[in-house]
This record gives C-alpha cells, sequence and structure tokens, in this order.
C-alpha cells in the first residue's frame, strides 16, 4: 500500500509520516505543488493526503489536475482552515474525506484504513482481529461467527480500535471520533468509562480474544491475547 | 426630555418670575397714578367749594352727603396748625347703583370762615380695586401665553432648522452598529460646531470601525497560526505515547500535558469559531427543526449526563423551525444544554421546555443568581468550573445576536436560560 503526503509543514509532514509508517504503508511525501504534480503523474498510490495551502499553489488545484489526469486514488484533503466552502469544495472535486487540522493521529490512521478498504474492496469486505469480525457496512460485529449485539456508541468505539489496533488511543481522539466534534468542552472524558466498560463485558462475555487495555492518564489501546 | 423642551421649560419658568414681579410692580405703580388724580380732582374741587361758601354762606350748613358730594360741619378751633392740612385716606360706602359697599376716597379738611371753623369732607368714588386686580392678572395671563406659544413657535419653526444636522447626527449614532455599518456619512453643515462635532464623530467611528476589524481580523489570524504548531504537538506526543518506550509514569505526565493541550485546542477552536461567526462566514442557512436538534444533543450528551448523575428532560408543547444555519443551531443547543448539565447538582434534572416561540432549559445548580451582565462576555468564568474555555455562552449569544433571536437569563431558585424567537 502506497500513500502519498502533500504537506508543506515539515513537523507535520514528518509527524503524518512516521504514523502511517507503523501500519507498515509505503509512505512519500511532498512538500510543494511541482514535487507533488511530479510525484502523482510518475506513480500510483493508495491514498493521497492533501494539505490545501501550499508555498507555490494550492491543494485543491493538485486535486483538479489528478481528476484531469483520470486517476482514481483516494483523497484525503487535510486543513487548517476547516471553513465549509473548503470542505464543500474539495469534496465537490472528488475528495473522499476531508480532515481539518489539527487532528489526532488515531483520527488519520481510521480515515486512511477507510479509504483504503473502500477502494480495495468497494465497501464491501470484513475485517478481522483476532477471533472478531466486523463488517462496516451493516455495521455488525461477530464472535466467532456469533452475532455480538452492540449499540451505536459501542460499535463506533470498537471500530475506532480496530482501526487502531495495537496502537495507543488517546481519550480525547476516542471522544471526539464517537461523541462528535463539538462534545470536548466538557472538559473531562470520563463519561467514556460507563460505555468502555459494557463493550469490554460483552467481549469478554461472548469470550472474545481481543481486550480493550486501559492506558491509566492517557487512554486505551485493543490487544490481542491469543 | 428633549433639547426643544428644555430651551421652552427654562423660557417658561423665566417668563413666570418677571411677569409675577412685573405685575406687582405695575399694580403699585398704577395705583399710585390713580390716587394721585384722585387726590389732584377732591383738592380742586374743595377749592371751588371755599369758594362758593364765601359767596353763598347758606352752604355752610349742607351737613350731609345727598346729592352734594360732600359735607361740611362746624367744628371747634382746632388745637395746632396740623389740622388745617389736608388728609386723604381711603373708606367704604354704601352705594345706592351698585347696591353695596364701594371704596371711596375720601379728602378731610378744617377752615376758617368768619372767626368760626368748619370741618369739610369731600368724597369721589374710586376705581373698583379687585376688579382692577382681576383684569390685570388677565391680562397679564395673555400675554404670557403669548409669550410662550411665539416661543414655541420659534423653537418649532427655527431651532429645528437650525438644530437639523445635529439630530441627524443623533440619528446615525443611534443606528450604527459597529460590526455591520458603513461610517457615518454625514451631510454639510454651515453651522461651525456641528461641522466640527460632525468631522469628530465620523473620524472616531471610523477609527473604531478600523480597529474593530483590526482585532477581529487578529483573533482569526491568531486562532489559525496557532493550529499548526497546536497540531503537530499533539501528534508528536501521541506518536512519542505510543511507541511503547515509556515508564508508566511518563505515560501519565504525557498524558497530562496532552489533556492540557487538547483545552488549549479547544479553547483556539471555540475563538475560531466565535471570530467566524462575527465575520458571517456560517452563510448557508436552512429551515431547521428545533425540536429534532434537541434530540440529538440530548442523544449526544446522555453518556455525558449520566455520569454526572444529571437526568435530561425535553418538553416538547410546540414544534419550532426556524431559517438558521444548521452548524451554528447545534452548537447553540448542545452549549446550552451542555452547559446546564455541567453546572447541575448531581442527581438533580435538566429541564428543556419547548414553547411556542422560546426554548427554555432549566437547571438547578449554585442557589445563587449569575450576574446576567457577565455570563454572555468572553472568558467570563464561574470560579467553581476551572477548566472551561469561558465561551460557551459567549459562543451561544453571538449565534442568537447573528439571528436576531434573544437569549436570556434568569434566576427563581433555578438557572433559567431561554432562546426567544420572533
Amino acid at each position: 500500500m502506497k500513500i502519498l503526503i502533500v504537506e508543506d509543514e515539515p513537523q507535520m509532514l514528518e509527524n503524518m509520516k512516521s504514523s502511517l509508517e507503523r501500519e507498515h504503508y509505503r509512505v512519500e511525501t511532498a512538500d510543494n505543488y511541482l514535487s507533488a504534480i511530479d510525484k502523482i503523474g510518475g506513480y500510483d498510490y493508495d491514498c493521497i493526503l492533501l494539505d490545501i495551502t501550499l508555498p507555490d499553489g494550492n491543494g485543491l488545484e493538485l486535486l483538479q489536475e489528478l481528476k484531469k489526469m483520470g486517476k482514481e486514488e483516494g483523497v484525503i484533503v487535510v486543513s487548517a482552515k476547516d471553513s465549509l466552502e473548503d470542505r464543500l469544495k474539495g469534496l465537490d472535486l472528488g475528495a473522499d474525506d476531508y480532515l481539518p487540522k489539527p487532528f489526532h493521529m488515531a483520527e488519520l490512521n481510521a480515515r486512511v484504513k477507510a479509504i483504503i478498504r473502500r477502494r480495495n474492496f468497494e465497501g464491501s469486505n470484513i475485517i478481522e482481529f483476532g477471533n472478531v469480525s466486523v463488517r462496516p457496512e451493516n455495521r455488525t460485529v461477530y464472535i466467532n461467527e456469533q452475532v455480538l449485539n452492540l449499540n451505536r456508541k459501542e460499535y463506533d468505539i470498537l471500530m475506532y480500535l480496530i482501526s487502531n489496533r495495537q496502537r495507543l488511543v488517546t481519550k480525547s481522539a476516542l471522544a471526539e471520533h464517537v461523541w462528535g466534534d463539538h462534545i470536548d468542552q466538557s472538559d473531562s472524558f470520563d463519561f467514556i468509562y460507563s460505555q468502555m466498560k459494557n463493550l469490554r463485558k460483552k467481549l469478554s462475555d461472548e469470550k472474545a480474544t481481543i481486550m480493550i487495555e486501559a492506558v491509566y492518564g492517557v487512554g486505551y489501546k485493543l490487544k490481542d491475547i491469543q | 426630555m428633549k433639547l426643544l423642551n428644555h430651551t421652552t421649560k427654562y423660557f417658561s419658568i423665566l417668563l413666570i418670575i418677571l411677569i409675577s414681579i412685573w405685575a406687582v410692580v405695575f399694580y403699585f405703580a398704577m395705583l399710585d397714578e390713580v390716587y394721585d388724580s384722585l387726590d389732584d380732582g377732591l383738592e380742586n374741587q374743595k377749592e371751588l367749594i371755599l369758594q362758593a361758601v364765601r359767596e353763598d354762606p347758606s352752604l355752610l350748613f349742607d351737613t350731609e352727603f345727598g346729592v352734594n358730594n360732600y359735607t361740611i360741619k362746624k367744628t371747634s378751633q382746632p388745637v395746632s396748625e396740623h389740622f388745617y392740612s389736608d388728609s386723604y385716606r381711603d373708606t367704604l360706602m354704601y352705594m345706592q347703583v351698585e347696591d353695596e359697599y364701594e371704596p371711596v376716597r375720601i379728602l378731610e379738611s378744617i377752615f376758617e370762615h368768619k372767626g368760626d371753623y368748619y370741618k369739610i369732607k369731600l368724597i369721589t368714588s374710586m376705581v373698583e380695586e379687585d376688579d382692577q386686580i382681576e383684569n390685570l392678572v388677565k391680562y397679564l395671563i395673555v400675554l404670557y401665553l403669548l409669550l410662550i406659544s411665539s416661543i414655541l413657535l420659534l423653537n418649532n419653526l427655527i431651532f429645528r432648522k437650525i438644530w437639523k444636522p445635529f439630530y441627524d447626527l443623533i440619528g446615525h449614532l443611534k443606528n450604527f452598529r459597529i460590526e455591520k455599518d458603513e461610517p457615518i456619512k454625514t451631510k454639510p453643515t454651515s453651522i461651525d460646531e456641528f461641522r466640527l462635532l460632525n468631522l469628530s464623530v465620523e473620524k472616531l467611528t471610523e477609527k473604531s470601525r478600523k480597529s474593530y476589524l483590526v482585532q477581529k481580523q487578529f483573533i482569526e489570524n491568531a486562532a489559525h497560526e496557532l493550529q499548526t504548531p497546536l497540531a503537530i504537538s499533539i501528534n508528536k506526543l501521541e506518536l512519542l505515547v505510543e511507541k511503547n518506550e515509556l515508564t508508566d509514569l511518563q505515560s501519565q505526565e504525557v498524558g497530562q500535558v496532552l489533556d492540557s493541550l487538547g483545552r488549549l485546542n479547544r479553547l483556539n477552536k471555540s475563538l475560531l469559531l466565535l471570530s467566524k461567526i462575527d465575520n458571517d462566514q456560517y452563510i448557508e442557512e436552512e429551515r431547521v427543526s428545533f425540536n429534532e436538534v434537541i434530540h440529538r444533543t440530548v442523544e449526544n450528551l446522555e453518556d455525558f449526563a449520566v455520569h454526572r448523575g444529571v437526568a435530561i428532560y425535553v418538553d416538547e408543547k410546540e414544534q419550532i423551525d426556524f431559517k438558521i444555519n444548521k452548524d451554528l443551531s447545534e452548537i447553540l443547543m448542545l452549549n446550552l444544554i451542555k452547559n446546564a448539565v455541567i453546572h447541575s447538582d448531581k442527581k438533580s434534572q435538566v429541564k428543556i421546555e419547548v414553547a411556542r416561540n422560546s426554548i427554555t432549559i432549566k437547571n438547578i445548580g449554585e442557589n445563587k443568581a449569575l450576574n446576567p451582565e457577565m455570563i454572555f462576555k468572553r472568558f467570563s468564568k464561574n470560579s467553581s468550573n476551572k477548566s472551561s474555555t469561558g465561551l460557551g455562552l459567549a459562543i451561544s449569544k453571538a449565534i442568537t445576536d447573528r439571528y436576531q433571536l434573544n437569549l436570556t437569563y434568569h434566576f427563581s431558585g433555578q438557572h433559567e436560560f431561554a432562546i426567544i424567537f420572533p
């Protein structure tokens, strides 16, 4: 799997690169419009992360070029602007997703995975981890072929943790993903616990071979305990 | 009170005082003149009678005022020279014509005729004093009213014309909204003071408008510029803690730093949101059902509320649809309901009531009214709540202001926030 990151801020680029490399993607980078055009023209990628503001051009123009070349890459527009127009324009021009800065690394992973999944299996696929399998298209979870009944939030938590399996997910990243962007001002994410407790209980009751480990003060990590 | 009425008021007071003093002075002066002419008349008559007495002594026996207006009585020799002099006084006398006692002027004098002394009294009717005063007051009131009405007329016709630039300017200032309007433009005037005033106001408002724009821009720019370094720091720490190279204690410390950065991030996002609302960057509007927004918000906040031991009740008496930006409607309801949940006592209830043109959110918390002047201001924080951004209610207020809704606070044992729809 090859990913191209187009981002002019070196530190931001470095963060995204090292996070994605941990998922064993091959990551290439471009820090300006021209080198991005070169790379897009010369190679094929599974996913492109595109910053809108570049020193010598606009990420949205790059998106237009990409569509002109008839490329089918999945594109996530990354922007510090978070303005509605940019979001709509990006999606109109054929971007698959829009991720406003600042974002959590776990969120980036989950979005990239979702894009690659959609591209490669046209959305109908099964994600497996331990003896747990998930069918994202109808939001169902199975343990040893048995359906596990989860409510909406429990499903979202599990899916997010599976997308970031073996990695630490911070409480705030999880809360923002599951409870929405605006939940944040609530200054403490302790309310996650009750849903988390239920989910853990359901997993262990059905003898799942995966376990949600709490990293005290920071967040959670999904582990294979087989 | 209007400026015009002020001048009229002072003029009327001044005129009342002046005219009253004038009335007294005038009355006494008139009275003096009247007495003077009456007394002259009486004295002249006395001389005529004394001449007549010398020619016809029978007149000496006219002892009653009959057809004559004089009496002569024999009297003893006066003790001193003093009694020869004339004395005038006022008295009342019955008049048949008027059928009442009327004031008369009386002249008393003593004269000598052939060794005998006689006392002569002459009378003349006086102008009726009370009638005179009445007339005087009547005429003065007419004069006063004439003066006042001419002043009013003068004010309305001339002053109004002269003060027009001033009233125009006041009108402009009243409608001036720093965040919306163009700078104030005034019409040229020939009066120096007003020209100076117009110029100063134009300059002042233009300056405030500019600094307002600069400040607005500054907040937006600052918030934007903060985003990238914030993202980098948060992400770097996330990667660091993921590497599994830290001890538990170190991870916890990193976790605390992440929490603080998260708070900073939230603050920054709120500031950006505020400046976007101020800059009218939420253009898209649609008819939004607030009932649905409330349902979604309550659902999203359920876990949060349960964790705090707070129950949320929604009482929908009516449906409210309003043309508004969808994101902003959700932010508005979320902020208000979340605010109520955060400041609620444990095991209490948050009640949301949707009426015909209002949404009221009530909660039981600290049993003390908040300062309604302060709560909607930016960064005005309740001391008991250390980690809130202090922007939630300011954002709500900015949203309601943007759509000409009214956001009110009321305390009656419980805290009540209401959105009043037009």
